[in-house]
């Protein structure tokens, strides 16, 4: 607890040490880390406590964020309506793909959830109305009224951090309810926990759900953080993306979310826009290729930590 | 809708559809033998198309860059099993994923730093350029015959090899039940590399013949290798059978959803909602198919796992 209230304090405190530096830019890019540490987290929530391998979390993300899209264009620019808007549209995808997708197992489960977010995708691609293959430019961010503007990179920054204050404490004191505890045993093992009585199939819908619900609120975020949606949102690789962040910070973890998310998008950003003179010496143009650091280093983590992914998954693979 | 119209799309359907087949072969095997979501797979269809470029610009011939180009990629995919793949066989799903996730993103880069970010193009053999007159008055092309025409031909060697050969029977072993196959002394390790050498050579056929079809570009993998796994989904997971009957599904379902739906609709709707609603659709049909599939046969049509 006292950790979590340091680092929250170095987090608030860490725009307007940017300011005093005159380094705006990375307050701007904080916010996006910020964002992805929401969409992490709600993933972590499925994939990490509920030991459900989703593999088309971004279908939810993006929904979120064409919600807060489409509105915009069409003149709905108030957050107070559009928030709420693509947290419950994002939360019915969850409840229609989650009711179908937990009849399955095991690799069917992360096919099928695939599956659907590839629908969903192409669904949004062939929208040509708002944009298509090409995505949507906003007029602008959200308003929310009371003399706040959201334009302001600084009051941008504080909102999400609040967001995502509200997201892990949400997080934390769902796990450690009745209803976490049950998840947990529904993950640790699942005939076990319906022999006792537990109605399993809408315990893990529900837990899917609110996972979709929160995936949405990220997608309205990052659909404000440029003022622009782009169905690769919805693109399985984005799927990918967030998977790895979990990993890498770490499953089924309170924090996991949030330092995959950082460590992911910190190490893209410093391959892409810092020269290290020997590795220059070596090969020129290396900073145009981020994602094969970003690989390496994801193998990397995946083949030398065998148990620290495993362990988590012991006695539950299924075929 | 004329009936030339039809029959070049049923053909466009079945030649889609073997060219899948040859992805979702291999990707079937791996799978359903070893265990293993390898979403690689797509990376060695884009090695292969691009080995294949180059192998046809070195010799000047396409038939002689063909067979350069399957064995290279043959000799990548041992590679690539031998070094790493094999570490991933007793790990869970969720590693697997990862890992052959982190594969995908360092291919895709190797490849952009090889032949850099351009897309290559790719000709077809001079003598298939032109189009051939089908009984029936219907114009097509040539070198789409001669696709179809490989794939029918390697679906048949495959299934030779796969239900009449010493190797078909250990795989078939191996994939209906892998612990029984080891305890009756089937040296598993060396058949996993010989499988998925060959899975990678079918992978290397496929990028090269669509190939000049379709842009040899970065990426090119990525969809292809989620339109397999559809496939094998619905063929059921570790069957050769299950993976034609899947990829002929859906290489007919895709194309002639994304030729008829549109002027179905168009027949019934107001123009302005069919534009719109046709094509998206028509591109979600197959998901749609596999869900369904998903839903009232779990393992499959034809699941490999008695």
């Amino acid at each position: 607890m006292i950790r979590a209230l340091v680092l929250f304090a170095a987090l608030a405190i860490f725009p307007l040490v940017m300011q005093a530096m005159d380094a705006l830019f990375y307050v701007s890019f904080a916010s996006r880390v910020l964002i992805y540490a929401i969409a992490a987290t709600s993933l972590n929530l499925v994939l990490g406590y509920g030991g459900m391998v989703s593999f088309g979390h971004a279908a939810f993300f993006g929904a979120g964020a064409f919600v807060v899209g489409i509105l915009a264009v069409e003149g709905v620019r108030s957050a107070w309506i559009a928030w709420p808007a693509a947290i419950a549209v994002a939360a019915l995808a969850a409840l229609v793909i989650g009711a179908m997708s937990l009849r399955t197992r095991g690799v069917y489960f992360i096919m099928i959830t695939l599956a659907f977010a590839q629908m969903m995708y192409y669904i949004f691609v062939s929208l040509k109305a708002y944009g298509g293959d090409d995505g949507l430019s906003m007029p602008g961010r959200s308003t929310i009224g009371f003399d706040v503007n959201l334009r302001n990179d600084l009051v941008w920054y504080y909102i999400v951090l609040a967001l995502l204050a509200a997201v892990l404490y949400g997080l934390h004191r769902l796990v450690h309810s009745r209803f976490g505890r049950v998840i947990d045993a529904i993950r640790e093992n699942e005939a076990r926990a319906e022999a006792i009585g537990f109605p399993v199939y809408r315990y893990k819908l529900l837990c899917f759900v609110i996972s979709g619900a929160v995936a949405g609120l990220a997608g309205a975020l990052i659909a404000n953080q440029s003022s622009y949606v782009s169905p690769s949102l919805l693109h399985w690789i984005q799927s990918g993306t967030l998977m790895i962040m979990v990993i890498l910070g770490g499953v089924g973890t309170l924090w996991g979310g949030v330092i995959g998310a950082a460590v992911l998008l910190l190490l893209e950003h410093l391959i892409a826009d810092y020269r290290i003179g020997w590795l220059a010496a070596l090969a020129p143009n290396y900073q145009d290729h981020a994602g094969l650091a970003v690989g390496i280093v994801l193998l990397t983590i995946v083949m030398l930590a065998p148990e620290g992914i495993a362990g988590l998954f012991k006695g539950r693979r299924h075929a | 809708m004329s009936a030339i119209l039809f029959l070049e799309q049923s053909l466009n359907g079945v030649q889609f559809g073997l060219m899948l087949f040859l992805l979702a072969a291999g990707l079937t095997l791996v799978f359903g033998i070893m265990d293993m979501i390898n979403l690689a797979h797509g990376s060695l269809y884009m090695i292969g198309a691009y080995f294949m470029a180059s192998f046809v610009q070195a010799t000047g011939s396409f038939w002689l860059g063909l067979p350069l180009a399957l064995g290279a990629t043959a000799l990548v995919g041992a590679a690539l099993e031998i070094s790493l793949l094999r570490r991933l066989y007793g790990r869970d799903h969720l590693t697997q994923v990862l890992a052959t996730f982190a594969i995908i993103l360092i291919a895709n880069e190797a490849v952009r730093i090889a032949w850099g970010s351009q897309p290559i193009m790719l000709n077809p053999p001079a003598a298939l350029t032109g189009p051939v007159t089908l009984p029936g008055g219907l114009q097509y092309a040539s070198y789409r015959l001669l696709i179809i025409g490989v794939g029918a031909a390697v679906a048949l060697a495959l299934y030779v090899l796969v239900t009449r050969t010493r190797v078909g029977m250990l795989v078939r072993a191996g994939a209906s039940n892998r612990e029984m196959a080891v305890a009756m002394g089937v040296d598993i390790r060396r058949l996993f590399t010989v499988v998925f050498a060959l899975g990678a050579a079918l992978c290397a056929l496929a990028g090269a013949m669509l190939g000049p079809i379709l842009a040899v570009q970065v990426g090119m993998g990525e969809n292809i290798l989620i339109l397999a796994f559809v496939v094998i989904v619905i063929g059921g997971i570790g069957s050769i059978r299950g993976a034609f009957v899947g990829s002929l599904l859906v290489g007919i379902v895709d194309t002639s959803g994304r030729a008829f739906l549109p002027l179905a609709f168009g027949a019934f709707l107001p123009p302005q909602f069919a534009s719109a609603a046709g094509p998206a659709i028509a591109s979600v049909l197959i998901y749609v198919l596999m869900a369904g599939v998903l839903y009232f046969r779990p393992q499959g049509l034809f699941p490999a796992r008695g």
